[in-house]
């Protein structure tokens, strides 16, 4: 199976170009994701890799350039039609929702895929309560990957940082997709989080066959997991390979380190 | 039991529907509304012309008055909710006030500032507790399930809400559509209660008391806002004898309550296992702040 689909591209980014005011956030980026793959999106603060996640999410459109995803044009796409594409990401800055439980976290998002009508959900019944123990059950099996199953009936806002930041990745395999955003998944992780995290995103492509595409400032975290790399640098992409081109790439050695 | 006390009773269930559609709106949803009077006076007219004028049957009437009050809510949620912010807020105390108003000029067919008298007594004491305890019964089923849940997630993030899948826009006017219902269900009780209602009753201090009441009993919590009402309810009939400083002690209550505990009475929690559980484990001690970092 994977050698007849192993060269199709599911997402392919053409000439996309974003700016903030007159500054391009993003300039002319290409670049494409094979089917598969758990890929890595790097580049010092500022560079404009959350800004793609956004273009790509549709959480603003683009100036001009044109995404494509699984060969369909989704350059223009609501928010809210994102996980009908199988795709769910994280966020950089952590968006849970806070006054909910991490189990209610991760089931608002699991609902959508086992859904009942507004008539069961007022009378609670019918299919109600079959559908709400389905939904309660995969999503305890989710916090279960994660290792927060202890923690299912704890308020989001009071879990410790590092379990707040695995929540949010449970929330997004809650929504069952086959493509996941991870932006920056260890920021604020001390080595300890970075390696169990490492375990965690590699055990999810290895298990569930996910096309992974995760920004990251932790190198060391980058170099182990992606085999492919791309790089970026005021809004432009200066390298893209596998972790020993990127290394050992001049410009990317200019970018971290200076002239 | 006593006529008086049934009275109370009446006026306990009627307001509770009202401010469990409130709570849903402001509590679970997130939207601030000061016009919600504006949804119970249309309610409270549609049933009191329909039974009155036309001598409709009173279940159907006050169906209709919550249907109305609803759709109403819906061509005003489209516009206004569309947008994130305090839009709807700001609509709101238009509306209430634009209902009132064209009530009060609406001539023959809603008798103007006069009121609209003699409306068939069709609330008692029955059809009060049993209307309360069916719209309880949908409303807590409502908030115990998916879409309680997804009025939540609007409400906390909403660019994280839309990228689970949720149309965000599209939840808040569901929301608003819903509580319209509520108050205009209980606008329509109200006037088969009183027998005679004016546009007056329905002015911004009606609706600034229902939201108010919300706030009161706990933003995002059901069971919160309807424990509020009840208190703040007996409050005002307790200190009836010196009816010229009740104001003043409403007033004084909620500065305290909002003093001692900003989250409302309940805070987010409702009445049941998960609330005993959060009470426990905060004298137990789970020792970590608000922020999630360890102390």
């Amino acid at each position: 199976m994977m050698a007849k689909k192993s060269n199709q591209n599911v997402l392919q980014l053409e000439n996309l170009t974003k700016y903030f005011g007159g500054v391009p956030a993003v300039n002319d980026i290409s670049f494409s994701i094979e089917e598969g793959k758990l890929a890595g999106l790097i580049g010092p603060n500022g560079a404009g890799k959350t800004t793609i996640f956004n273009l790509i999410t549709g959480v603003y459109p683009p100036d001009s350039g044109k995404i494509l995803f699984w060969g369909e044009d989704i350059t223009y796409l609501k928010t809210y039609q994102a996980i009908g594409r199988n795709m769910a990401r994280t966020f950089q800055n952590l968006r849970l929702f806070p006054h909910s439980t991490a189990l209610e976290n991760v089931m608002v998002a699991l609902q959508q895929h086992h859904s009942y009508s507004f008539i069961e959900a007022i009378t609670h019944l019918g299919g109600w309560g079959k559908k709400e123990r389905e939904i309660k059950a995969k999503s305890m099996d989710i916090l279960d990957r994660v290792g927060l199953a202890d923690r299912a009936n704890q308020k989001a806002r009071t879990l410790p940082y590092g379990m707040q930041r695995r929540l949010e990745i449970a929330r997004a395999l809650a929504l069952e997709p086959k493509f996941l955003f991870l932006d920056e998944p260890a920021a604020g992780m001390n080595p300890e989080e970075v390696n169990a995290l490492n375990t965690l995103i590699l055990g999810i492509h290895k298990e569930l066959k996910f096309t992974i595409l995760v920004i990251e400032h932790h190198m060391d975290l980058v170099m182990e997991i992606c085999s492919h790399i791309i790089c970026m640098n005021f809004g432009t992409k200066i390298a893209e390979g596998n972790p020993m081109e990127i290394q050992s790439h001049p410009e990317v050695l200019k970018a971290y380190l200076g002239e | 039991m006593s006529a008086y006390t049934e009275g109370i009773i009446c006026v306990l269930c009627i307001n509770a529907i009202a401010v469990m559609g409130v709570s849903l709106v402001t509590g679970y949803t997130g939207i601030f509304s000061l016009g919600h009077a504006g949804y119970m006076a249309i309610g409270a007219y549609t049933a009191a012309i329909l039974t009155a004028r036309y001598s409709f049957y009173f279940i159907p009437a006050i169906v209709a008055g919550g249907l109305l009050a609803a759709l109403i809510a819906y061509i005003i949620g489209v516009p206004t909710l569309k947008l994130v912010g305090d839009y709807y807020a700001i609509a709101s105390i238009g509306l209430g006030e634009a209902i009132r108003l064209i009530l009060e000029n609406g001539g023959t067919f809603t008798r103007g500032a006069r009121g609209f008298p003699g409306i068939p007594n069709y609330t008692n004491l029955t059809v009060a507790v049993c209307s309360f305890v069916i719209m309880a019964f949908l409303m807590f089923n409502l908030i115990n399930g998916r879409f309680g849940r997804a009025f939540k997630a609007c409400r906390d993030d909403y660019i994280a809400a839309s990228l689970l899948g949720y149309n965000t826009a599209k939840y808040r006017i569901l929301s608003l559509v819903i509580s319209g219902f509520y108050c205009g269900v209980a606008g329509a009780l109200l006037g088969g209660f009183l027998l005679y209602i004016k546009p007056l009753m329905f002015d911004m201090m009606k609706s600034t008391e229902l939201t108010s009441v919300v706030v009161f009993g706990g933003l995002g919590s059901m069971s919160g806002t309807l424990l509020g009402m009840v208190i703040i309810t007996l409050i005002t009939e307790v200190f009836r004898p010196i009816s010229q400083y009740r104001m003043l002690i409403y007033g004084a209550i909620l500065v305290i309550i909002m003093v001692l505990r900003p989250e409302g009475i309940m805070g987010q929690y409702e009445f049941g296992p998960g609330m005993f559980k959060a009470i426990k484990e905060k004298f137990k001690g789970d020792h970590y702040s608000e922020e999630g970092r360890k102390v």
